[in-house]
């Protein structure tokens, strides 16, 4: 199992790491159990992503993915966010290997799931449909096939 | 790099040069194939001969022809498992494995499992030892085989393997051990062990990769695991690996003289590193810490609240190699099947990071690694939006 330059690169210096006070909205998603956790808290301003931060206990893709989606994200619309797949946060690192595909389904679902909470908390629609990481059913197993 | 501390000794060794040394000659100048009858081929089979002595002393087998050359571990572990299992022809039977054996004992055993042969497995307790009464409670009337590691290589408990071979023999099954991380580290005598057949491998022990050995006591019939030509006396067929063997017996023999001076050493540098790991690092804790017999070069940690493969990650970063039972760095997404077995809670075990010293380490690599540790360890604990909730729970 072999990282990217650029997975590496994410887990050395991750970008947006840490917690913002006040924040629009939270998402939080994965198990202790399963060995990843990730926290996203967010800013909006005009429907748009102002600040993005992240935390996350995991492994280096794990942290390589989290800290990519916050790069992503950031200044997005709310809607061009929410359509961030797992596929573009893998590429946009160059690759992850088989095993580590649901690493970047966390990362996406964390963002997801703090876009969905500044919607409901502020009266309007969730937008994201439903996320996959967090089903006590979600084998990341079949991510890997 | 500029700095370099290889921590990993359990998981493989450098090849000492003098091993090297004594291989090179089987490469080139004697190089016949030992099953040949002219000069060449008895210089080459009085060599291997040779070899086949002196691990069969230096194992406390009671006749040479014991010792059965193999590709390593993971050969002597199948070969033994299935062999003495299917020995004669069997297809049934019931066989005992303890639940934190190497995979390369798992996975023939279930095998077995599917192809006639009934498995129970015999866990660990939390000190990290099969314990001979719970073997008792195990066997059955028609266990043929049992088979429990010498030494565990994540954690470094030994078994105490007389008492639990004896068990398996009061009820008439064999007893097989695998040695392959502790032969040459502690003392391994089969005679005075009582197995009926141990593994052993080279690069464990600064020997050559694909070295290694199956100790079979007289008597004990295994169905040979590879057939063809009908070497290691029909038990082991393929062209005789002479430079393996010698290498292999010459590694096992330079560990046993010099055991009386390294293993205190290195018993001194993992009580070092302890002391300092649970000094430093706030949370951290030895697991299996509470077993008295132990390994000198392996120890195992869990670091609440930091994931594995991240320190690992970070750790090589500063030139440091170190293993984990983390799911995230086997490709699986279980943790160590390891320590699950001893009752880590699996959140813990995704925490653990193994360090196995040998002949290269010194005080100065454990220092540098543990000034390196504690930084990292704090770092990922500040990303991690858990930490508090963990802690509070410890």
């Amino acid at each position: 199992m072999l990282y990217t330059e650029k997975v590496m690169e994410h887990f050395g210096n991750p970008r947006n790491v840490g917690v913002i006070e006040d924040p629009d909205g939270v998402g939080e998603v994965g198990n202790p159990v399963c060995g990843d956790v990730m926290k996203i808290t967010l800013k909006v301003a005009d429907d748009c992503i102002s600040d993005i931060k992240f935390q996350t206990l995991g492994c280096g893709a794990a942290i390589a993915t989290s800290s990519i989606v916050t790069e992503m994200a950031k200044g997005m619309t709310l809607s061009e966010a929410v359509m961030i797949t797992k596929q573009q946060v893998a590429d946009e690192l160059g690759g992850l290997p088989p095993a580590k595909m649901h690493c970047s389904v966390l990362a996406t679902d964390g963002l997801k799931v703090a876009i969905d909470d500044y919607l409901v908390k502020h009266g309007r629609a969730p937008i994201a449909g439903p996320i996959t990481s967090t089903d006590p059913d979600f084998d990341p197993h079949e991510e890997e096939l | 790099m500029d700095h370099t501390v290889y921590l990993d000794h359990a998981a493989t060794t450098p090849t000492d040069p003098r091993v090297v040394e004594a291989m090179l000659p089987f490469f080139t100048e004697r190089f016949g194939n030992a099953n040949s009858l002219y000069a060449l081929g008895r210089d080459a089979a009085s060599a291997l001969e040779d070899a086949r002595e002196r691990v069969a002393r230096a194992i406390g087998a009671a006749r040479a022809d014991e010792a059965v050359f193999t590709s390593g571990g993971t050969e002597s572990d199948n070969a033994a498992l299935i062999g003495l299992a299917t020995a004669g022809g069997r297809n049934r039977g019931h066989l005992i494995v303890s639940s934190f054996e190497h995979h390369a004992i798992l996975a023939p055993a279930e095998w077995l499992g599917k192809h006639g042969f009934q498995v129970s497995e015999v866990a660990p307790r939390t000190d990290g030892v099969v314990h001979p009464e719970d073997l008792a409670s195990a066997m059955r009337d028609d266990t043929v085989l049992v088979s429990v590691m010498h030494g565990n290589n994540e954690i470094g408990t030994l078994m105490p393997v007389a008492e639990l071979a004896k068990v398996a023999h009061d009820r008439g099954a064999l007893f097989h051990t695998d040695a392959a991380q502790t032969a040459g580290k502690v003392p391994f005598d089969v005679e005075a062990l009582g197995v009926d057949a141990a593994s052993f491998s080279g690069h464990k022990i600064y020997g050559p990769k694909g070295t290694g050995a199956l100790y079979l006591r007289r008597g004990v019939r295994m169905a040979p695991y590879l057939m063809g030509g009908g070497q290691e006396s029909k038990r082991r067929s393929g062209t005789s690996n002479v430079a393996g063997a010698v290498g292999f017996a010459t590694a096992l023999e330079l560990m046993l003289a010099e055991q009386a001076d390294e293993m205190p050493r290195l018993t001194a540098l993992r009580d070092h590193a302890i002391d300092a790991v649970l000094a430093r690092v706030p949370y951290a804790r030895v697991n299996a810490a509470e077993a008295r017999d132990r390994l000198p070069h392996i120890v195992n940690f869990t670091i609440p609240g930091a994931e594995g493969e991240a320190m690992l990650l970070h750790l090589d970063a500063a030139g440091i190699a170190v293993s984990t039972g983390s799911a995230c760095s086997s490709g699986s997404l279980k943790p160590s099947h390891v320590l699950l077995a001893i009752g880590c809670p699996v959140e813990l075990a995704h925490g653990s990071l193994r360090i196995s010293l040998g002949r290269s380490t010194t005080q100065d690599d454990i220092d540098y690694f543990i000034d390196r540790l504690v930084p990292v360890v704090e770092r990922l604990r500040s990303m991690n939006p858990l930490y508090d909730k963990t802690v509070a729970a410890l």
